[in-house]
């Protein structure tokens, strides 16, 4: 018994995937709606999306190394931080607005509440939520090149007609990430085909709010009004990327399906009868407050258990 | 017909390629043979021999102190060395005896049995307590003890484990595809004791060639069947394996024998059979060395008490540096941190690996991915069972159904953070049971 062997509890193999390569496949996600935003807003938006990840990335690094922390900046989930931040910035937003929406997503919502995994609220959408609130004119003003319109949603909202088709496109007014459903859609393909997120979430947010839309939302079963809706305002990046963020929803399968319905409820009420004619990102920041919540009335039945055995 | 499954599970690789077409060796052990009394669940054996006996191969050495309890047979014929505290492959040290090999095999005459068709039900179980069976699989439970529930006429299913879903291990499919007879002929045993049951053989779709094989050993059988499982782990844990044959969901306060299931593991058939048609105690069982590790992966007819780091070294030894040697396969096995241990009743194989994934992975925080929830085959979220382990808020874990947990290891397994989630898991149900127990 001289050299004693490894030992440890088991299992003693692991799969492949770590959490580093699940962010690195939304980042990759995020891509066809970045580069679409790039090429639609121009370079402007490409040096918004440089600048937020660069300051979130730098957020991380400098809080952890002040307090002693292990440096966590190469799991890339500030990379995915930042590029949503950007996606959800107006392209007539200023670099010094980029760089305070970096610093309080990572340092405000992420890190002062224990780093990754902690927080309680998507850092991305409380970054643009605290920048909105702060800078409501910058924040709002959609103008890029000559065109100075309004969003579609907004125009829907003033009664004008919006053109559909454009609205699928992207080439609309908008965030830089948000305008494209074509595009977003491809990176929901993927992140779908690769295991990340599954329909759940964002399957019961888009159908509820569809409902919802169709009940209350004064056009009865207006087909175009219904995919204006469903294309416009931020729906589509928030229904697939940031409503599915992992630790920002609940973890129990029919807390998914709550939370999809309660999105899909908060977004049609907040659009519907609200002052702006978006209201995703309160939805979703509001719904993540909701999230102990909702896993505490949705524990999962145990295998063997029934109904009522349940909490036993 | 549709192949048969459960929700959840993982796919890791299999690793059986490396030794599956191995046949099965016997392996004569040179060194001595240790023991241990307590190979099973229940009151360790209680020993019938003293230091200084000279023993034959076959002769009971310990015997049953209790119902729920099980002989030890010697698997060599020599002297009995010592009778003394020895560890053992789980990392315990238990009380065994001691056996110097002389080397002849001398056998002793087997047990006293009548013809088959003249054993009454209490015959058959007698034998089969006294041939010292007990769940090859790995828990141990005496076999006896199973198949002795209250009810015995509401038992409508007897199944044999052969899933072997555990990475690398190939000694059920090894005695499938070389020993078929004695599958079928143990599971005949088995259902003269319960007349109401239909037999199931129960084998994963990665081994079509052992389907092939048990078919046609059943074709004449009005009573057995072969049932084909999708190849999923954890298929052959208990739960799983009822619930894919018949649809019927146990939970952690339940036996199989409440719902109507007798579960024995495929080697257990075959020793019922040895026991019970040929008059043979248990003494050897097919164990399996392999892994990466090892420079000649091998199926061995193993005779128990036989030391992990001879037959090792029957297998050609290490090439390269082994990182870890496991007892049993490497989602549910224990590691060693010795390898001087014997096998005993319940050592399916020595799986030996390059790569130690536990001490390289870097652990990471949860980010709540969920991966665990989609694998647990219990229905749990393992990412809130661990959080409330680690604070050892044992109402909330008991709340959440940490009970109910096999400990199949899916969990650690898929999680992308690397935690050890199955292990913290673990810790804590046996703190609760021990609450329990007070």
């Amino acid at each position: 018994m001289s050299d004693l062997r490894n030992v440890s509890s088991s299992p003693h193999i692991r799969d492949k995937v770590t959490s580093t390569n699940i962010m690195q496949d939304v980042a990759i996600a995020l891509l066809p709606a970045s580069a679409y935003g790039v090429y639609h807003f121009g370079l402007k938006a490409l040096l918004l999306i440089l600048v937020t990840i660069a300051t979130c990335v730098a957020t991380e690094y400098i809080y952890e190394k002040l307090m002693h922390k292990p440096i966590t900046i190469r799991d890339f989930s500030a990379v995915v931080t930042g590029l949503l931040l950007a996606l959800n910035l107006p392209v007539s937003a200023t670099w010094w607005m980029a760089v305070l929406g970096g610093v309080f997503a990572i340092l405000i919502v992420k890190q002062l509440f224990g780093g990754l995994g902690q927080n309680f609220m998507n850092p991305a959408l409380g970054a643009r939520c605290f920048l909105l609130i702060s800078f409501a004119g910058r924040m709002t003003n959609f103008a890029y090149d000559t065109f100075t319109g309004a969003t579609p949603l907004a125009a829907l909202r003033a009664g004008e007609s919006v053109d559909v088709f454009q609205m699928i496109v992207g080439s609309t007014a908008g965030t830089i990430g948000e305008t494209s459903v074509i595009a977003i859609l491809i990176g929901a393909a993927y992140l779908l085909l690769k295991g990340v997120i599954d329909l759940k979430i964002p399957g019961t947010y888009i159908v509820t709010f569809a409902v919802f839309i169709l009940l209350f939302g004064g056009h009865g079963f207006d087909g175009g009004y219904l995919v204006a809706q469903l294309a416009g305002g931020g729906l589509m990046l928030g229904a697939w990327f940031m409503a599915t963020d992992y630790v920002t929803s609940p973890i129990t399968p029919a807390g998914q399906i709550a939370y999809g319905v309660i999105l899909g409820i908060l977004t049609g009420i907040f659009r519907c009868f609200g002052a702006s004619a978006e209201g995703v990102s309160y939805a979703i920041i509001f719904s993540n407050l909701l999230v102990p919540l909702i896993e505490k009335v949705t524990i999962p039945v145990a295998f063997g258990k029934t109904k009522a055995e349940g909490g036993k | 017909m549709a192949t048969l499954t459960f929700k959840g599970g993982v796919h890791p690789y299999d690793g059986k390629d490396l030794s599956k077409d191995k046949p099965i060796v016997p392996y004569l052990p040179k060194g001595d043979l240790i023991y241990p009394l307590s190979q099973h669940i229940g009151a360790p054996a209680a020993p019938v021999v003293a230091k200084g006996d000279r023993v034959l191969a076959g002769q009971k050495i310990a015997e049953a102190s209790g119902f729920v309890s099980s002989p030890v047979y010697a698997s060599v014929s020599g002297t009995v060395k010592a009778i003394e505290p020895h560890f053992v492959s789980t990392g315990a040290k238990v009380n065994s005896i001691v056996i110097e090999n002389d080397g002849l095999y001398e056998e002793a005459e087997g047990l006293p049995i009548k013809p088959f068709d003249e054993m009454t039900r209490e015959d058959i179980i007698g034998v089969i307590k006294e041939s010292g069976v007990v769940g090859m699989g790995g828990a141990g439970f005496p076999t006896h003890v199973k198949l002795s529930p209250k009810e015995p006429e509401k038992i409508d299913y007897v199944l044999v484990n052969c899933a072997e879903c555990e990475p690398y291990l190939t000694s059920d499919y090894r005695i499938m595809m070389e020993r078929p007879e004695k599958v079928v002929g143990g599971l005949k045993v088995v259902l003269e004791l319960f007349d109401n049951a239909k037999g199931c053989i129960c084998i994963e779709d990665n081994k079509p060639d052992a389907i092939t094989v048990m078919r046609k050993q059943c074709e004449n059988e009005s009573r057995i069947e072969v049932k084909v499982l999708k190849t999923k782990y954890p298929q052959g844990a208990e739960r799983m394996l009822i619930h894919a044959v018949t649809g019927r969901d146990l939970n952690s306060t339940m036996l199989p024998a409440d719902l109507g299931c007798v579960v024995d593991n495929c080697d257990t058939i075959t020793s019922i059979y040895d026991a019970v048609i040929l008059g043979k105690p248990l003494t050897s069982r097919v164990v399996t060395i392999s892994g990466e590790a090892i420079a000649s992966p091998s199926n061995f007819e193993c005779r128990m008490g036989t030391n992990v780091a001879e037959l090792i070294e029957a297998a050609g030894g290490f090439k390269g540096a082994e990182k870890k040697v496991i007892s049993g396969g490497p989602m549910m096995g224990f590691a060693m941190f010795d390898i001087e241990v014997p096998t005993t009743k319940t050592t399916s194989a020595i799986t030996c690996l390059l790569k130690d994934a536990v001490s390289e992975e870097q652990t990471t925080a949860c980010i709540n991915c969920g991966r665990c929830v989609a694998a647990c085959d219990e229905g749990l979220v393992p990412a809130r069972l661990s959080q409330f382990a680690e604070k050892f808020n044992l109402e909330a874990f008991q709340k959440w159904h940490g009970m109910e947990c096999v400990e199949c290891g899916c969990c650690s397994y898929v999680c992308p953070a690397k935690r050890p989630l199955a292990q913290v898991i673990k810790n804590v149900r046996r703190m609760v049971m021990a609450n329990r127990k007070k």
